[in-house]
């Protein structure tokens, strides 16, 4: 039997945040549900990570492992170009960066697709533009 | 019934709502119970910032909403016994114990008890003699703004022991100002690592106000919070042995849940099993949630280890100019429009400083400084474009220059640019080093 899997973005599957210390970034990354977990550790690993901020050319990229809150942080050291002192960023803290790694999609299982979260519609857009 | 100490905070930052503290403190009056409040006000370049504003004005450097923040509260809070404890006094302490004491007597309370804690600034010359054998020697070499150690709790316990109802720091660590008032609360000694890790961790929780309340939270349709425009601030109870509840003002928006302490607790955490501070090494790699009622969450198996043996200083300097400079483009063809403006800024400053461009409303926050991210991406159908335009320079003159090629895109540059506006700011570089703590003594004393 052949197990079918959808790619889904984190987005719907966990929620995260991003703190700052110099030019180095924390991202969380929480599971909605215990049983989401396991992907999340199976895909999300920090190869995967240190692939999608590429452009911002972490020297290392650490992942933490948080089992009993259902939650991974990853410690991205100078990925924010000098920081909140020197960075030429308009979001120099990195803040915005927890929406880049929701950003990534991963394989869920068909038994799991009951635990993604679903996504608001999106409206028609503004007029004029 | 069982000994608890409620801590609430009313800000996470010296720029927060200047309306949090009222609810907090009657929430706190109304549960009864020993009660303290803390403010939160002190980011890494905030004291920088507050030095350079004392050198121009002797009685100010301290935190410039102190005044809005404490003014509402301040009544209530010495007529109910609740102390209050903030890191409000930034470079100037003493100016800020002053105007409290100058806010109580409008209030008629002549008598108010202030304290103030001392010994992080090492901005004076024997702090930089001691300093000098810490940093890098390129870092020794240039002109100080500010020095400044993270002390710890010891000195506000200490305070509030001493019969203290008002505490105003300098720098101290954030977690501190919440564990300050508990050591001195339930008499634990400096070496409780347990329980002084819990009541880092709480506050922890507590120091970025509203972040642990459903504030910075809210994701439309994924993460929605409750009257999120009148968002609570948080309150921690907490018990002898350090454990404790997160829970927040009532008659107030906002949610305490698992997802949202889930998330602070994690915020600007790097090895969840070492989070330094000067009291204790707090330990949540085996911590879990339990969530004990409507907007009561409890961490529990949250553990302390001993403390370092070294205090960290942060060290800021006068750094160079950064000029900021936007130009909006809009309708067929905008993105194409806007690239091409930054081609001509790029052409007409000729490597004269460095620059980042940014496209917002295509790509500008994820994207690097190198501009790697830009690069390789395609143009879009954005039809509502502002191309950012941002150098640095040590001196001002290039970034005046850069500024005015941004003015004159209205009428040199593509067509139909509109909106443009341009600021230019001196920049503070920071830099930390750990000095040995015996070094850094600190203590306190009352305002005359």
């Amino acid at each position: 039997m052949i197990n079918e899997e959808t790619y889904i973005p984190l987005h719907q599957l966990a929620h995260s945040r991003t703190g700052d210390k110099g030019s180095t970034a924390n991202i969380s990354l929480i599971a909605y549900a215990p049983e989401i977990f396991p992907l999340l550790v199976a895909n999300v690993t920090e190869e995967r990570v240190h692939e999608l901020f590429r452009h911002r050319t972490p020297t290392s990229v650490r992942r933490y492992m948080l089992p009993k809150l259902g939650a991974m942080n990853f410690v991205l050291e100078d990925v924010l170009d000098g920081g909140v002192n020197d960075a030429l960023n308009l979001d120099s803290h990195g803040k915005t960066l927890s929406f880049l790694l929701l950003r990534l999609e991963i394989p869920v299982p068909t038994e799991l697709l009951q635990f993604v979260r679903a996504l608001p519609e999106e409206g028609a857009g503004c007029s004029p533009r | 019934m069982s000994d608890i100490l409620s801590i609430g905070c009313a800000a996470g930052f010296g720029g927060d709502r200047t309306d949090a503290a009222l609810p907090i403190v009657e929430t706190m009056i109304s549960r009864g119970g020993p009660g303290v409040l803390i403010y939160e006000m002190l980011a890494e370049r905030t004291l920088a910032l507050a030095q350079l504003d004392r050198r121009k004005n002797p009685g100010g450097g301290f935190a410039p909403l102190l005044e809005l923040m404490v003014r509402p509260v301040l009544r209530k809070c010495l007529e109910h016994g609740i102390p209050i404890v903030s890191n409000f006094g930034a470079a100037n302490p003493l100016a800020a114990a002053q105007l409290i004491r100058r806010i109580a007597n409008d209030q008629g309370i002549t008598n108010a008890r202030i304290a103030i804690v001392e010994g992080d600034d090492l901005s004076d010359e024997r702090g930089r003699d001691l300093l000098r054998g810490y940093l890098r020697p390129a870092a020794a070499e240039r002109e100080i703004v500010s020095a400044n150690v993270y002390l710890g709790a010891a000195a506000i316990a200490d305070a509030l022991r001493a019969g203290a109802q008002v505490v105003v720091t300098g720098r101290v660590a954030d977690p501190s100002l919440t564990v300050g008032p508990a050591m001195a609360h339930f008499n634990w000694s400096e070496t409780d690592w347990d329980k002084l890790g819990r009541a880092t961790m709480a506050g922890h929780l507590l120091e970025c106000g509203a972040q642990v309340t459903g504030g910075y939270f809210a994701d439309p349709g994924l993460k929605d919070v409750p009257d999120v425009a009148h968002v609570g601030f948080p309150i921690a109870e907490i018990a002898a042995d350090g454990s404790f509840v997160i829970t927040k003002a009532d008659a107030t928006g906002g949610i305490v849940d698992a997802r949202t302490v889930k998330e602070q607790l994690l915020y600007e955490l790097h090895d969840p099993s070492a989070y330094l501070t000067p009291d204790v090494i707090a330990d949540i790699s085996e911590a879990e949630i339990s969530e004990l009622g409507e907007n009561r969450i409890a961490v529990v198996g949250v553990r302390g280890h001993p403390r370092p043996a070294t205090l960290k200083a942060t060290i800021c300097f006068a750094g160079g100019w950064l000029g900021e400079g936007e130009i909006s483009y809009a309708g067929p063809n905008a993105e194409a429009r806007a690239r091409l403006a930054a081609e001509i800024i790029r052409e007409r400053m000729d490597d004269a400083l460095q620059l980042r461009f940014d496209l917002i409303g295509v790509l500008s926050v994820f994207g690097d400084d190198r501009g790697n991210a830009f690069g390789n991406c395609a143009p879009t159908d954005s039809r509502d474009v502002r191309l950012r335009v941002a150098g640095v320079h040590p001196d001002r003159t290039p970034v005046e220059q850069l500024m005015r090629e941004v003015m004159a895109l209205y009428t040199c540059g593509p067509a139909g640019g509109g909106g443009v506006r341009t600021s230019i700011t001196q920049r503070l570089n920071s830099v930390s080093c750990f000095v040995p703590r015996e070094l850094v003594p600190s203590t306190f004393a009352f305002l005359e």
